[in-house]
């Protein structure tokens, strides 16, 4: 006990002192820190308005809308978070089998297609003009169909309505007998 | 209900046993409470018929699959035709598949299986597809949860989060899943698939959402053989439940007890 106190005790001062000198570096680092924040925060302004100025230099996606009208959500919150409604609104579908269409690919597809291609790809294609502008490549295309098509197929109809009572009457008649 | 094994039989013995405890003679067989059933709603102004299309009508867009339905099949062996493959190609049409043309690798969601008794030279027809099990073994074993059963009792492939590894493919006693080797570009609006990913049979969840039938029962219907019964197991007036009860049906597998939704007749 008696020799382990002493030896307990020599390396105290050194980390004192290291303490302090770390609560001060940490200090000062903190000080530049706010300060660079506050100058990045100065220059922000200035740097969008530079970038807008300069916008001639690199060529924006034309974006051409084959038909017109009001999307779901306004434009600036459309733009921002569309992959996130089409996020959202495909676990809906596919596990609960919510079939809405205000956030439905294909609602989008029907409006935003080309009227030449028909497809929201290709030379001009909504969704593929601007991605390409962001260097983003959406993986959507990949199982989803990028074209408008004439009539969404699967549909019930009258033709099964007439099904389900053919086959009401083709096995009924022997399943009702007393 | 809530098991859906048998939940026919189970539903009706309840219903059973109410209609009985509150009418002074009992009922004594299924066949009386079927008649009786059948007579209170002739009571109320509606055919047998009209009640059915009501199951089978549309959920609204907005409301979610229920608990409540259990959508199943039951295919009679003795009606399914040898040679007749309408059921798959009108899968084929319905979800775009076969459309690279190559036998070898495209997806198969149907086929058409021929066995012939060794002994006595008897042969039968049944189309072979997806169960949708109860207890689904491509579910147990997806590492990344893409297979699932929705509530209604189908089970699908979420191939937004299927990477593809196929252990489902080895897991499924029936071989009726498809890995999707070639890319694709026709696919139906409705049914989204693409290269990399394993699928099967949906039972045409598209068309169901929407209120119709498979595709592959409507060809069979059409082809006026009628061998597949498509409805609600668990609604006991519905014309598959009743069908189940009154014949013999098996699970293919029946020793695996994965509660299969499709059941054959005659086999």
């Amino acid at each position: 006990m008696s020799a382990a106190a002493p030896a307990a005790a020599l390396p105290r001062p050194p980390a004192a002192g290291l303490r302090a000198t770390q609560a001060g570096a940490s200090r000062r680092g903190m000080l530049r820190l706010l300060l660079s924040l506050a100058a990045a925060l100065l220059c922000l302004p200035g740097s969008l308005t530079a970038h807008a100025a300069e916008s001639g230099r690199t060529p924006l996606p034309a974006i051409e809308i084959a038909n017109p009208g009001q999307c779901v959500e306004p434009k600036d919150v459309i733009r921002r978070d569309h992959m996130k409604f089409l996020r959202h609104q495909r676990d809906l579908t596919m596990h609960e089998g919510i079939r809405t269409k205000k956030y439905s690919l294909n609602e989008c597809v029907s409006c935003h297609a080309s009227k030449k291609t028909g497809s929201v790809l290709g030379e001009g294609g909504f969704c593929q003009n601007c991605h390409d502008y962001a260097a983003v490549r959406p993986d959507c295309w990949d199982c989803h169909q990028p074209r408008v098509q004439p009539a969404a197929k699967g549909r019930a109809d009258a033709a099964t309505a007439d099904l389900l009572q053919a086959m009401q009457r083709g096995r009924g008649g022997a399943e009702t007998k007393p | 209900m809530s098991e859906p094994i048998e939940p026919t039989r189970r539903a009706g013995d309840e219903a059973q046993a109410e209609t009985g405890g509150n009418r002074a003679a009992p009922l004594h067989s299924r066949r009386d409470f079927i008649a009786a059933t059948a007579a209170a709603v002739a009571g109320l102004g509606l055919a047998p018929g009209i009640r059915l299309v009501e199951v089978a009508a549309a959920k609204p867009d907005d409301e979610p699959a229920s608990a409540k339905v259990r959508w199943g099949m039951l295919i009679d062996t003795t009606r399914c035709q040898t040679g007749c493959d309408a059921c798959v190609s009108a899968c084929n049409k319905e979800n775009h598949l076969g459309e690279t043309r190559n036998p070898r690798t495209d997806a198969q969601w149907i086929r058409k299986i021929d066995l012939t008794e060794e002994q006595t030279g008897q042969s039968l027809s049944l189309p072979m597809l997806c169960q949708h099990c109860d207890n689904a073994p491509c579910v147990d074993v997806c590492p990344t949860g893409a297979s699932f059963k929705r509530a209604d009792g189908i089970v699908l492939v979420d191939r937004h989060i299927c990477i593809g590894c196929r252990y489902c493919m080895m897991a499924c006693p029936y071989k009726a899943r498809s890995f999707v080797h070639e890319p694709h570009e026709d696919q139906n609006p409705l049914v989204p698939r693409g290269q990399g990913t394993v699928e099967s049979c949906t039972l045409c969840v598209h068309r169901l959402d929407r209120g119709g039938t498979p595709a592959c029962v409507e060809a069979c219907a059409g082809e006026g053989h009628h061998a597949m019964l498509f409805g609600d197991l668990n609604d006991p007036q519905s014309a598959i439940a009743r069908r189940l009860r009154e014949v013999k049906s098996t699970e293919v597998r029946a020793d695996l007890k994965l509660g299969t939704a499709i059941r054959y007749e005659g086999l």
